[in-house]
């Protein structure tokens, strides 16, 4: 059990290791002259030299990583080239406000997909199974901008019942920046809605064909015992854990809402960097997104032995 | 043990999986009464006699009509600027009404599929390949392989897509060739993950065995012993990311790294024109959004058929 | 803890107590149909038969005959495409097909309990045992603690020693045995009036599972339920059951007293399946099993006439154009057959003697193999210091329970897993690779396999012609014309048809899948030739077909085998020496008659006791007591010490593992009792008639 919690870990430092070096590396091959994209097209050709230098732009390649690892590990994070300021505050700003908005996602979309998946599954092969299954394919089709645009419109611009700008302004009280968020996480609900509760329906249905589920109908249990106490605990095991898998398409959704509903997110913030050629903070910003999936895949695999006893130590009795 | 579950994507209900919705003894009975063993003809009948397959395939096939002959049917020509008729509501001469620039929405909404349609299948296919070739790797070779191309598997899936795809767009500028290897490079590592999964699941039969003892190659086992076995899953997998790469393609059109203008692209359009919806100007919207979610809708039908019938 | 009276009245249900008479189960006409593809197919027709109180009824039957069917239909449990079409069903007096949803829950709770095959599966595996136990009681209106208790009182009746322990882990950390154990003590926490049993012991071992129906027997008589055993195993019916009836394509072709069906069988079909079983006395040299022609028609047939007639060597025209109606043979004896009387002299299928004379006498060592050891990751030790050696010409049988080491035996010799260092392993006194890559192609021809499992051993997207053409294409270097005649050489070897060779193993019976394994193994011409439980996954009428190609396939192409099985009967007919395992030691070695007969070691002693046979119920039953160790963990000094019903006082037992002796020429024993002495110990407790104990 130790030992494999220290592999997990090992393993999970080295993928850590690897995205480091890819955004690192990406970083590098990209054009355009540091120097250059922050005093501008205008500045001369001196001045520039003279900043690249400064930044220290010619050293080896390697120099250059060693240097930029040792500054994230000591949270600095380097200076953003656009903002001539250091990196992260912006990042640690931009962070919590993200958490924010993916919370309210998840709060929202964990219990209505299991709900639906289970739903589903319960009524196999009947219309209520079909609808579920349809609509959640047909609402993780629509890419986040499409829905994000119409709920804006529907929502915010004719019916003008929620705000369309996701930031409640400095200083809004908690439940302001609530009904703030509640659009731009629709959308990322509609992506998950559809995967969370097929896997709910799968896990579901696998369980009532079980046979445990059998020998608790034989033993003259109530439909709702056997499926409270006997279904439910193991088919929403597979379930849980793959939610924290999720975290890829919903960072990925968040490029997006953020994007459009102006949310000053970590999304936001690497696209507004990417656009802006600003590398330190692209660089900052991806690493930050690596490192919370990396722990969000850990934190799944820690669940899962948590909650499944025959992943517990354990082997057979005589 | 847990130890790569977060490598075994889900996904899908294994397509090996001969437990219908019916329960194990239905399943066992129904297939032996006297019902013949699934040849390949007799799936393609079933196939095509599900209306979710139907509805599905129509809709493909409806626009890569508009993708190969668009040019010929469309009304108008997508670039033709009418700036005197700019923002027109639909009516009997503008279907689909016109954009700012006065184009004619419908013809571009038509001409629109060309290029996605062109991007998804090749980008898709390329993934596939590369995908199969890793997974059947780490499945079978296991070891040190399955761990440091674990790692690297990991460390892509870690980056989002639009990031991955913004910086090769920025490197190699925005092409269709750019896009395609953008987008099946990202597709690699996420269908190596569901091909691995698939060969653990064969890894422990015996005919692996077997033919070890017969002496064959690692490359022959793979390729002529296991992969036939996971085609099915390959087969569910390649159909549901070719609907997650029409989305990522419009998603990228959108975000201004995919087609780029004047060439008539739905995300593209969107990002254009969607200001226009505060006044009013809704159909410059709606019609491209229909588009991509119908296109989308009809992949993911046909996975969903395939899937019910790799299931029976 | 019988029916309570007081209970009975609460829910309505006719007690034992109260004077409801009848019989447990009542079972008139019925017929089962699964709807596929919109259409009805019948899987059982017309099957009626009932259970008295108190008795045990066995129902027999091969797969797909729909024995487990009829169970499922008893507690209104039949998948969704599924229904009861004709007949009725009676258990205590109710009709469990027309009750409401709280009746029949209230059936289940106090009437009917079952227990099937995987005791693993059959227990959630999120919830602690002694929970799902307490969980009965609960329902029967006990409080928590009460329950609790009550759970705990029932696995101590079922003879788990340590009930509190138990009580507390999760299924997948208990033995199959104990687990099994806790299933039955669930059943019988309600203490129902019918107890159905679907292959509870299939999946045990032999020793555990003479255990297990022992406790059976046991409880039976305590709680007065009748009990309802469903097996495709013989000779546990037999042991088990009062009366029985035998199950064949959905219909039931014979009915009466276990013994005198088994004694005395009056339908071809019966007559046919009791041929098929090797019995005391039946050898490979001199004679060969009979089989039955052809297949059991599939589920949902829909053939006229008796359902037996396209295999019954005594069918005639009458046979084919009308169902035979139940004909009384007997005393509460019936069978289904127009020519009952002619059963008992039913032609031979297969003839009874082998042509050429065997030539006796094993050649020379083929295969040896010294200070074999494999420790597994976590110091599990599969093998500990194995010595062997496999003679040319012979047929070794390597007996063994699970834990034995006889998978990883086999598997090490073929190369598929390595030994730990210091092991030699040589074929033709050549010492053989430790990893089959590295084997050169004369190697790997000399040694082949022959799986239990043909699903998992034949790549199901090949084709049957490719599946045995690959080791004539790279073993054999043969192609072209060769390579056409060599296949077509095999296929009539092995009985296959050319029309075979463009099918898929999904497209082919147990029996046929398993010929074109053995057309593979024996293809490149091997010397050697493992046979893990070659017959274990297909049903007796298949079992015997293959077992005789195997015997006809080794005089012909002359080829030693390693004989692998749990079956003792498949055993002794077949081989000709016998290793017996036991937590990776070699505990005996032998000829094949000599161990069986006796003098043998104890572990051996308790195996052969513990294995039901049709020949007749052992006097000297030994049962073993506990489970079998884990191998992780082994028992200082003789490792069988915690369970050998044998063991000396004096401690050795326990201090110093005995060494491997030569009590008589050819025969090995590891105990510190000498084989001399072991001989006078077990000859004084064997019955005086029999020559043996198997």
């Amino acid at each position: 059990m130790v030992t494999f919690l220290a592999r997990r870990l090992g393993l999970m430092v080295l993928t850590l290791w690897i995205i480091s070096l890819i955004v690192f590396f990406a970083g590098q091959i990209l054009p355009g002259d540091p120097g250059r994209a922050i005093l501008g097209p205008f500045a001369a050709k001196s001045a520039v030299q003279v900043l690249d230098t400064q930044l220290g732009v010619n050293r080896p390649l390697l120099t250059r990583y060693l240097s930029w690892v040792s500054g994230l590990l000591h949270g600095n994070m380097g200076t953003s080239y656009s903002y001539r300021t250091a990196v992260e505050p912006f990042i640690r700003a931009a962070l919590i406000n993200s958490v924010k908005l993916a919370l309210l996602a998840f709060v929202i979309v964990v219990p209505l997909g299991i709900l639906g998946g289970v739903i589903a599954a319960l009524n196999v092969g009947r219309a209520v199974d079909r609808i579920i299954s349809v609509t959640g394919l047909s609402l993780s089709a629509m890419p986040e901008f499409v829905t994000g645009i119409v709920l804006i419109v529907v929502f915010g611009v004719e019916l003008k019942v929620l705000p369309v700008t996701a930031s409640a302004g400095a200083g809004a009280g908690d439940l302001t920046q609530f009904r703030h968020l509640i659009l731009p996480a629709i959308p990322l609900v509609f992506i998950l809605f559809g995967y969370i509760a097929r896997m709910a329906r799968a896990g579901t249905i696998e369980a009532l064909n079980s046979d445990y589920a059998r020998t608790a109908v034989l033993k003259g249990l109530p439909r709702v015992t056997v499926i409270r106490r006997h279904i439910l605990r193991n088919s929403l095991l597979p379930t849980i854990t793959v939610i924290a898998t999720q975290t890829g398409y919903l960072i990925g959704g968040l490029v997006v809402v953020e994007t459009l509903f102006n949310y000053q997110g970590i999304g936001n913030l690497i696209f507004k960097a990417a656009t802006a050629k600003d590398f330190p903070m692209l660089e900052a910003g991806v690493l930050v997104i690596g490192v919370v999936y990396v722990l969000a895949t850990l934190a799944a695999d820690l669940l899962l032995i948590a909650l499944n006893p025959r992943l517990r130590a354990g082997g057979q009795d005589g | 043990m847990a130890e790569s579950h977060f490598l075994d994507e889900p996904g899908l209900p294994s397509p090996a999986d001969p437990l219908g919705p019916l329960g194990p003894e239905a399943a066992a009975v129904a297939v032996t009464v006297a019902v013949p063993v699934m040849r390949g003809q007799t799936r393609w009948r079933l196939l095509l006699r599900r209306p979710t397959f139907g509805v599905g395939a129509g809709i493909l096939l409806f626009w890569v009509i508009c993708a190969i002959f668009g040019h010929a049917f469309a009304p108008d020509n997508p670039l033709a600027q009418q700036l005197l008729s700019a923002n027109a509501a639909p009516s009997g001469s503008h279907w689909f009404g016109t954009d700012p620039l006065g184009r004619d929405v419908l013809s571009r909404v038509i001409v629109g599929a060309r290029d996605i349609l062109v991007i998804t299948p090749l980008a898709t296919v390329l993934g596939t390949i590369g995908g199969t070739a890793l997974g059947l790797a780490m499945g079978y070779f296991g070891g040190a392989i399955d761990l440091i191309a674990g790692r690297l598997v990991e460390a892509v899936l870690a980056i989002p897509a639009v990031i991955i795809a913004f910086l090769f767009v920025v490197a190699l500028g925005p092409s269709t060739t750019t896009l395609i290897i953008v987008i099946g490079l990202i597709f690699t590592p996420l269908i190596a993950r569901t091909v691995r999964a698939a060969v653990l699941t064969e890894r422990n039969l015996d005919y692996l065995s077997s033919a070890r003892l017969l002496g064959e190659n690692p490359v022959r086992i793979m390729f002529g012993e296991i992969l036939p076995n996971v085609m099915p899953a390959i087969l569910v997998e390649f159909t549901v990311r070719l609907g997650y790469a029409v989305f990522t393609v419009a998603t990228l059109s959108f975000l201004g790294f995919g087609v780029q203008p004047p060439t008539p692209d739905w995300g593209a359009d969107i990002a254009a024109n969607y200001s226009g919806l505060l006044a009013g100007y809704w159909w410059q919207t709606l019609f491209p959004a229909l588009a991509i979610a119908s296109l989308v809708t009809a992949v993911n039908l046909i996975t969903d058929a395939i899937e019910q019938v790799l299931n029976a | 803890m019988s029916s309570d009276p007081s209970t009975s009245e609460a829910t309505g249900v006719p007690g034992i107590e109260t004077t409801a008479p009848g019989p447990a189960l009542e079972v008139s006409h019925m017929d089962i149909v699964y709807r596929v593809r919109g259409q009805d197919r019948l899987a059982l027709r017309d099957v009626s038969f009932s259970i008295a109180r108190g008795e045990s009824y066995g129902l027999v039957g091969e797969s797909g005959s729909g024995k487990s069917t009829v169970a499922l239909a008893l507690v209104r449990y039949l998948p969704r495409n599924g229904r009861v079409s004709a007949g009725t069903i009676s258990i205590n007096g109710q009709d469990p097909l027309s009750m409401g949803k709280s009746a029949l829950r209230d059936l289940r709770m106090h009437t009917v309990s079952m227990v099937y095959q995987e005791p693993g599966r059959a227990l959630n595996p999120s919830l602690r045992v002694g929970r799902q136990i307490a969980e009965v009681f609960e329902l029967a209106g006990a409080s928590s603690g009460e329950a609790t208790q009550s759970a705990e009182d029932m696995l101590r009746k079922v003879q788990i020693s340590d009930p509190g322990r138990v009580m507390r882990r999760y299924p997948h950390e208990l033995s199959g045995g104990m687990a099994q154990r806790a299933v039955i003590a669930m059943a019988l926490a309600s203490s129902p009036s019918l107890l159905i049993l679907d292959e509870p012991t299939t999946a045990l071992d032999a020793t555990v599972e003479a255990e297990v129906l022992d406790l059976v027997a046991a409880l039976r008589h305590e709680f007065q339920t009748s009990v309802l055993f469903i097996s495709h195993n013989l000779a546990v019916i037999a042991k088990m059951c009062d009366r029985v009836g035998v199950l064949y394509a959905g219909d039931l072709v014979e009915e009466g007293p276990a013994r005198q069906v088994f004694d005395d069988p009056r339908h071809p079909y019966t007559v046919g399946l009791l041929r098929c079983i090797p019995r005391r006395g039946q050898r490979k040299d001199s004679d060969r099993l009979d089989t039955i022609p052809g297949f059991q028609p599939a589920t949902g047939h829909t053939l006229k006439g008796c359902v037996f007639a396209p295999r019954c060597a005594l069918a005639q025209d009458r046979c084919r154009e009308s169902d035979p109606p139940f004909f009384e043979v007997g005393e509460l004896r019936t069978s289904r057959c127009f020519f009952h009387d002619q059963a008992p002299d039913l032609p031979r299928a297969t003839p009874v003697s082998v042509a050429t004379l065997r030539e006796h006498g094993a050649g020379e060592p083929l295969v040896v193999v010294e200070h074999l050891s494999k420790t597994f990751g976590g110091g599990v030790r599969a093998l500990a210091d194995i010595d062997l050696a496999i003679r040319q010409g012979e047929t070794l049988g390597l007996v063994g329970e699970s834990g034995s080491g006889k998978t990883t035996l086999a598997r090490v010799l073929l190369g598929l897993t390595g030994p730990d260092p210091g092991a030699v392993v040589t074929l033709d006194g050549k010492p053989l690779s430790p990893d089959a890559r590295r084997r050169p192609r004369e190697t790997l021809r000399a040694l082949q396999i022959v799986f239990q499992n043909p699903d998992s051993a034949l790549n199901r997207r090949h084709t049957v012609r490719s599946l045995i053409s690959r080791p004539l294409v790279r073993l054999a270097g043969l192609s072209g014309q060769a390579l056409r005649d060599r296949l077509a050489e095999l296929i009539a070897s092995v009985r296959l048809e050319d029309r075979h060779l463009a099918l898929r193993p999904g497209q082919l019976s147990g029996g046929l899948k398993q010929r074109v394994a053995i057309a593979r193994a024996f293809g490149a011409g091997p010397e050697v030739v493992v046979c893990d439980e070659p017959t274990s996954a297909l049903d007796v009428s298949v079992q015997a077909a293959i077992l005789n190609l195997l015997a006809d396939l080794q005089k012909a192409e002359r080829v030693t085998y390693l004989f692998i099985s749990h079956d003792l009967g498949l055993v002794r007919y077949l081989s000709d020496r016998i290793v017996v395992l036991y937590l990776g030691r070699v505990m005996e070695v032998g000829p094949a008659e000599t161990v069986f007969a006796g003098p043998h070691h104890p572990y051996t002693e308790a195996l052969f006791s513990a294995v039901p046979t049709l020949d007749g119920e052992r006097p000297d039953r030994i049962r073993l007591q506990g489970e079998i160790p884990s191998a992780a963990d082994p028992p200082s000094g003789c490792v069988f010490h915690t369970r050998c019903p044998r063991r000396l006082s004096t401690g050795v037992c326990e201090s110093t593992e005995p060494p491997l002796l030569e009590g008589e020429p050819g025969h090995l024993t590891r105990c510190h009792i000498p084989l001399a002495e072991l001989r006078i110990i077990q000859r004084n407790k064997s019955a005086p008639s029999q020559g043996g104990s198997l």
